[in-house]
């Protein structure tokens, strides 16, 4: 026995070293983000800029949905509810912490946080952005408790109750939001700037997180979230998801995805894992909702506990592929730019109809070609086979249309703005997702995973002793 | 007097505020919307009782009942030309929603679901959400039923039956826990009397071998929807007869009414059809009483409350091992 833990200790490196290889990623994250923040952001249209902050936000949201849905295989569809106690919690300690420390709820951040070249006195950050980053801290810490107080019900719910769980989570935290007080706020003209911060000061500080806005939304957040914020909490994101991944903690949350009873047969604690998954991944959107907050251009409200942003982040989970993390930040990055462009692209109905019958003719013939190959082979003709061969015909037809849409009735000649049809796309994206890929675009897989390179490096993974994805589905 | 706005308390009290009235007012409103919720509730416990999962999708389709239901009384009333709405009215519209819907979930289950027999059940569980997805924003828009809330014209009037004390019960009570009751009745008689409902059972109880034993099983899986989403229908025509104004098809009351009758059918013991009847009884209580002796804020905290004791104390639900034969 004493043997092998000397030689394990001998395999493993010693604490200094291992403490500084680990920290080299985050290290050269959180450059990259500042990189971004101070070279390239002052050379990008605002409007580029403000979705480069989506894009981020929505990365940290769909890798830290993926830990649950895609890693563990537990589906919990709150996932909003997680953002908005974060946005919640953090807004309520900028807001009133900026204002009992600095006497105003202004950003007094520092270059990294976007404050103008010529502010005086200018640093990489302020006093402003150490607030910012406990608030942040403080809203993950809240979410993460909220993630354990629901993980703790998943001890005895499988799949779809838990999924209900998380949903009625979501809806609950919508509810207990819009019966918050109302903000306590300057009363402009009765009162200076120095006699409001006195008034926050005297209030007790137990007292303050109930007054967040009520149904009208917590506004007048200090605007601190810039590109570099969300870039560095990227970047840990996506360092904690890869870790994670290949952790024995990772390994135990695949094993539970896989197949519970044998996870727990091979001595996993499933329930353990279980809480463990639904915090990580609340933490983290806890800090996500931290940074939704502070952003320009978004109001923070109840509504964003609801089901809507909830299943916004599930798309992309899906899509991307449940349990792959370069496949959800690829899916979070798509989905977010996509309805940026389909908002200004409009199309003529019989124009969509075209593109229905194109893909309906295309996939028709496909299947029918494989369906002969088939035949030819077995001498069984599929039954189901000849009733597809429909498909294509509808396809023709669909298309045909086109050639005399001079003469269709009026609704079928309108224009149609395709930003309107966004949910609808998802809908159906899902949809059909599931019945032809139901694993996503990437299943487990990581991007370099796939295509003539995956077998190098999975031969390489498997010299080195990492987990080898072998494979997709979700359970 | 006390008049409590929102979509779940439709009448007022009627003046009179001794306790007894309080009482039974609260009691009337709590039995006609639980037995709303039951009829729900026993849509999303016969797909689960056959396929183990839960149809995300049916709460749309009692927003399509209700939806349907408003243009179908327009269209008759203009159609009959009258101001006042005859008595056949009400049960034409229901029927034409019942259909639709059933027809829409035939098409549903058979585009969808179908495809996903053999799947993972979280799969399937994802499509339902895609469906539900899709069927809340068609809806929404311009061209379908639009995002401004609608009111149907008035199928019943407002008239009184009879009293208790001073609790008036009218019209539109009666006539909704009365369709509630006989389609109840109705599909207990269907599930267990009849050769389809043991068809439907044996499906339920194990699909291989209702199979081997010649259960012609895809017929009674879209039976089992129809049957479902018909309900659905006759449940969203009531709520629209009792709660007059619409809402938009995506909007979040439609998906917590869906949410409390799955809690319904939940707490009654899921995939058992009497169970779903009670559990349906339950939710409304709670959330009546909860709202007029507690806090009306707090009505949906309740429910989901509950849905989590009961999850924690007794997961298989009220009546979860009482009846073995389950649908």
């Amino acid at each position: 026995m004493s043997s092998l833990s000397q030689s394990t200790a001998r395999l493993s490196p010693g604490f200094a070293k291992a403490t500084l290889g680990g920290l080299w990623p985050v290290a050269l994250g959180l450059t990259l983000a500042a990189c971004l923040q101070v070279f390239i952001k002052p050379h990008v249209d605002a409007y580029y800029a403000l979705i480069a902050l989506n894009i981020g936000v929505n990365i940290v949201l769909a890798v830290s949905l993926n830990i649950v849905n895609g890693f563990t295989g537990q589906f919990s569809i709150g996932h909003a509810g997680f953002l908005a106690v974060g946005g919640y919690a953090a807004g309520a300690v900028t807001y009133y912490g900026s204002i009992r420390l600095f006497g105003s709820a202004d950003v007094h951040g520092g270059l990294l946080s976007g404050m103008p070249m010529d502010t005086e006195g200018l640093a990489f950050l302020g006093a402003g952005d150490a607030l910012f980053l406990v608030a942040l801290i403080v809203g993950g810490l809240v979410a993460a408790l909220a993630g354990l107080l629901v993980g703790l019900p998943s001890l005895r719910l499988r799949g779809d109750y838990l999924a209900i769980v998380t949903l009625g989570f979501g809806e609950i935290v919508r509810v207990l939001l819009q019966q918050t007080g109302t903000l306590i706020k300057r009363s402009v003209g009765s009162e200076t700037a120095e006699q409001f911060a006195q008034r926050v000061r005297d209030t007790p500080w137990w007292q303050l997180p109930k007054s967040v806005g009520g149904a009208l939304g917590f506004t007048d957040l200090p605007k601190y979230t810039s590109l570099f914020w969300v870039y560095a909490l990227v970047a840990v994101m996506l360092i904690v998801a890869f870790r994670l991944k290949e952790s024995s903690y990772g390994r135990a949350f695949l094993s539970i995805r896989e197949d519970e009873i044998a996870a727990e047969s091979m001595g996993v604690n499933t329930t353990r894992y279980k809480v463990w998954a639904f915090v990580i991944s609340a933490f983290f959107a806890g800090l996500a909702g931290g940074l939704f907050a502070h952003q320009l251009g978004t109001s923070l409200s109840p509504v964003n506990a609801g089901f809507q942003k909830s299943f916004d982040v599930i798309i992309m989970v899906v899509l991307g592929g449940l349990g792959s993390i370069s496949g959800a930040t690829l899916a979070a990055i798509i989905l977010t730019i996509i309805p940026e462009w389909l908002r200004g692209v409009e199309l003529q109905t019989s124009t969509i109809f075209v593109l229905i019958g194109l893909v309906l003719l295309v996939v028709g013939f496909v299947k029918a070609l494989k369906a002969r190959a088939i035949a030819k082979k077995t001498g069984i003709e599929d039954r189901a086979a000849r009733r597809r061969r429909i498909m294509p015909v509808i396809g023709i037809l669909l298309i045909s249309q086109t050639f005399f849409r001079g003469h269709l009735p009026a609704s079928l000649q309108a224009t149609i703005n395709l930003g309107e049809y966004r949910m609808i796309l998802y809908a159906l994206i899902l949809i059909v997702m599931m019945i032809a890929r139901p694993k996503g675009l990437f299943g487990v897989r990581e991007l370099w995973n796939i295509g003539p390179w995956a077998k190098k490096a999975r031969v390489a993974r498997q010299n080195s002793g990492g987990i080898v994805p072998t494979q997709g589905g979700v359970a | 007097m006390r008049i409590v706005c929102g979509p779940y308390i439709g009448q007022s009290y009627k003046g009179g505020s001794s306790r007894v009235d309080q009482f039974l007012q609260t009691l009337k409103d709590a039995v006609a919307i639980g037995s709303l919720y039951a009829l729900i509730a026993l849509g999303y416990t016969m797909v689960y009782g056959i396929l183990k999962f839960i149809n995300f999708a049916h709460s749309d389709v009692v927003v399509l009942g209700a939806w349907i239901s408003l243009l179908t009384a327009n269209k008759v009333l203009q159609l009959a030309g009258g101001e006042h709405a005859a008595p056949w009215v009400g049960p034409v519209v229901l029927v034409v929603a019942m259909l639709a819907c059933g027809a829409i979930s035939f098409t549903i289950e058979r585009l969808a679901y179908k495809p996903l027999r053999k799947a993972p059940r979280l799969n399937v569980l994802i499509t339902a959400i895609g469906v539900s997805l899709f069927l809340q924003n068609t809806g929404q828009l311009s061209a379908v039923f639009g995002t401004s809330p609608k009111s149907i014209p008035p199928l019943l009037g407002d008239k009184a039956v009879f009293s208790i004390g001073n609790v008036n019960v009218s019209l539109v009570d009666v006539v909704g826990v009365g369709t509630a009751v006989v389609l109840m009745v109705v599909l207990e008689w269907l599930v267990f009397h009849t050769k389809l409902g043991r068809a439907m059972r044996a499906v339920s109880y194990d699909t291989r071998n209702a199979a081997l034993m010649g259960v012609p099983v895809d017929r009674v899986i879209s039976f089992t929807f129809v049957a479902g989403a018909m309900l659905a229908a006759a449940g969203g025509f009531l709520w629209a007869l009792r709660y007059v104004a619409i809402k938009q098809p995506a909007d979040t009351s439609w998906t917590l009414l869906g949410l409390k009758a799955f809690v319904a059918a939940v707490v009654g013991g899921i995939g058992n059809v009497r169970g779903a009847m009670l559990g349906g009884l339950a939710i409304g209580l709670l959330e009546m009483f909860g709202s007029a002796y507690l806090s009306s804020d707090l009505r949906d905290v309740y429910v989901f409350g509950l849905l989590i004791i009961v999850l924690l104390v007794r997961p298989s639900g009220l009546l979860g091992k009482a009846i073995v034969e389950k649908v």
